[in-house]
């Protein structure tokens, strides 16, 4: 038996792996549910009610998926050109305490058409400058950026959370360690009225659309994909290797600030450091989930979202740990590289 | 000056070296191992905190804690086996696919020791290992109880780095294991087989990991929690780079971080004003830094990430 690479991909294969990926997790997810004692059917047939079953439920699954389509974009762009930015998590992290500082400053005075799309720019340029670090230390030293970024996201929920207990700390905030709260006006409008649905999700839609227009009709992204494909080669064909990376790693890092502002300013209006549930790492995911599409992007979010809400339902009702939604999406990452494998390679005898 | 030089004095902090340095020491070597037959494994992270959270239950459940141990070592033996599945077999990316096995294993044990163990105000803990005085050694001044009253699974650590660094250099075992790493192509031609060596080296790697995981719930402390690897997985990885893929650099290398780590939680009792944060980003950024400085000049495997697959260029 051996694995032979396929001349062409068939369209089928392509379209179907992410499905087959996705059942395969569930699948094996729900041997560790009724490992647990519980109906498996019963038990997915709850998450998706506790993800969909009520129109605040819904709005709920739409509030968890925006971040994590940014956080997927930014993931994707860069693994695209193979700049592994794994740093995510302590990108999001700067640009919400970005947010949280200018938003709550005299700047706030600005008013709120103009003050909103500032502090927009102001945390993807956090994320930004997080993400450069690892980058730089890659084109000056050659260190692999995976461990550096990697590494960055400690330092950075740290420096968040010096920041929340000194100089930003809240004074109203009874002694807990928490930022200050952005102006109202800094807030983003709602989307539903009465949920917490607010319009990050079409500020994240459109993101995704312009990743994807980006990458699929620009010099640019022609240079971004090349670079990631083969490199050398690249540099060969006239590629400006290094300054095509750091275009990719400020618009990665800058996507992932963007992803912590808005969460700022439509979910929470202030900063602690568990603002973020681990969406920088469920970002990698996503992206992989989407075959690094950005368009994809948008569906995989959205099923990981599903995933997380639907598991607190399902969880309260029927005594799983929700950290099944965890290994679940965590499962259909692996299972997904080797869907994706299977799109390029045959078995056989 | 005079507090430095106190903390530098004290018994105490090197005692603190050995043991902060013995997860590392674990965790690098099995990285190392991985390494040296071309396979990055950056599953450490989740493998730590899987071996941390399953051998703690073991022995919770009654098993001793050598069982602890072992069954620790067993499931990262089992994790290694789908990275090397994974990464072997099919060539995928050793990146990503390490990175799914960290975010899958990390978030199992959470699952698996809330299925097992309820929600609770404090959590429950079991007796850890205790200190063994070297009998004559502990009782010398200042060094014995800097050096030699430390828990066994740390003596253990330090003997697997000096058997390793026989094995890599000194046995035809090693030398299949540095071929595979630097030439596959070459080690198939002299008859050895460079998928089942990489196949033993990331099991093997993995079980290490997973000790140096379990050693924090059986030694260091005695109840698991969530996110308690705090991102040694990743520092050992950083180390693996800064000791240039060598066994007995990779133990000078957790010692030294260990010293450091050590280091400034001693200062942050005397430089009371600082932020704390300031102490704890010490660690990561002197990884980084270490990265950094040692980047070029460290003596990677030729083939390290490069998949290899039979009769295929």
């Amino acid at each position: 038996m051996r694995l032979e690479r396929r001349e062409h991909r068939p369209l089928v294969l392509v379209v179907l792996s992410p499905i087959l990926a996705v059942v395969a997790a569930l699948a094996i997810a729900g041997m560790l549910i009724a490992a647990a004692g519980a109906p498996v059917l019963e038990a997915y047939g709850r998450i998706l009610t506790g993800a969909f079953g009520t129109r605040l439920a819904a709005t709920e699954t739409l509030t968890r998926a925006t971040p994590l389509m940014l956080t997927g974009l930014a993931a994707a762009i860069a693994f695209r050109a193979r700049l592994w930015n794994i740093g995510a998590e302590g990108q999001f992290y700067l640009g919400a305490i970005m947010v949280a500082a200018l938003g709550s400053s005299a700047l706030s005075g600005l008013p709120g058409p103009i003050l909103i799309p500032f502090l927009f720019a102001a945390g993807a340029i956090a994320g930004m400058a997080l993400m450069l670090v690892p980058l730089w230390l890659r084109l000056r030293f050659s260190v692999d950026e995976v461990v550096t970024s990697l590494l960055l996201n400690f330092v950075a929920v740290l420096f968040v959370s010096m920041m929340i207990d000194g100089p930003l700390k809240d004074p109203l905030a009874f002694g807990w360690p928490q930022s200050m709260p952005v102006a109202d006006h800094a807030l983003l409008p709602k989307l539903v009225e009465r949920s917490r649905l607010h319009i990050g999700l079409v500020v994240a839609i459109v993101a995704a659309l312009l990743v994807y227009l980006l990458q699929a009709r620009t010099v640019f992204g022609l240079q971004s994909r090349a670079a990631g494909l083969n490199p050398e080669g690249a540099v060969f064909a006239g590629v400006p290797l290094g300054r095509t990376l750091v275009k990719v790693a400020c618009l990665s890092g800058g996507l992932a600030g963007l992803a912590g502002a808005i969460e700022v300013m439509g979910v929470k209006s202030y900063v602690t450091t568990d603002l973020s549930p681990g969406y920088g790492y469920a970002g990698i995911i996503v992206a992989m989930l989407a075959n690094l599409n950005p368009l994809g992007v948008i569906a995989a979010a959205l099923f990981t979202a599903t995933m997380f809400v639907g598991a607190d339902g399902m969880s309260r009702a029927m005594g799983i740990p929700t950290y099944i939604a965890d290994v679940t999406v965590a499962l259909s990452l692996l299972t997904m590289l080797v869907a994706i494998f299977f799109t390029q390679y045959r078995i056989r005898r | 000056m005079s507090a430095f030089l106190d903390i530098i004095a004290s018994a105490g902090l090197w005692a603190a070296v050995l043991r902060i340095a013995t997860p590392l020491i674990f965790g690098t070597l099995g990285a190392l191992l991985s390494e040296r037959s071309g396979v990055l494994n950056l599953g450490i992270e989740g493998i730590m905190t899987f071996g941390a959270m399953i051998g703690w239950l073991a022995v919770f459940n009654g098993a001793d804690l050598w069982t602890g141990m072992l069954v620790a070592a067993l499931s990262g033996a089992l994790f290694g086996l789908v990275h090397a599945a994974m990464t072997v077999s099919l060539g995928l990316s050793q990146h990503v696919t390490g990175l799914g096995i960290t975010l899958f294993a990390s978030s199992l044990s959470y699952y698996i020791f809330r299925l097992a163990v309820p929600l609770a105000s404090t959590p429950p803990t079991v007796t850890p290992f205790q200190p063994i005085s070297v009998p004559g050694l502990s009782d010398l001044p200042f060094i014995g109880p800097a050096l030699f009253t430390q828990t066994l699974p740390t003596y253990l650590s330090i003997v697997i780095a000096l058997l390793l660094a026989y094995i890599v250099y000194r046995t035809p075992l090693g030398l299949a294991l540095r071929m595979s790493g630097e030439n596959p192509h070459a080690a198939e031609a002299q008859g050895v087989d460079p998928i089942r060596i990489r196949y033993g080296a990331i099991m093997a790697g993995s079980a290490l990991m997973a000790m140096g995981g379990a050693f924090l719930t059986l030694s260091a402390f005695n109840s698991f929690f969530p996110t308690m690897v705090q991102g040694r997985g990743w520092i050992c990885i950083a180390l693996v780079v800064f000791a240039s893929w060598r066994p007995g650099r990779a133990l000078f290398g957790a010692l030294l971080f260990a010293f450091f780590d050590a280091f400034q939680l001693r200062l942050q009792t005397v430089l009371g004003n600082v932020p704390y944060q300031m102490f704890l980003m010490m660690p990561y950024i002197l990884s980084i830094a270490a990265l950094a400085v040692m980047a070029r000049r460290a003596r990677v495997p030729q083939a390290l990430m490069q998949p290899y697959r039979r009769g295929e260029r």
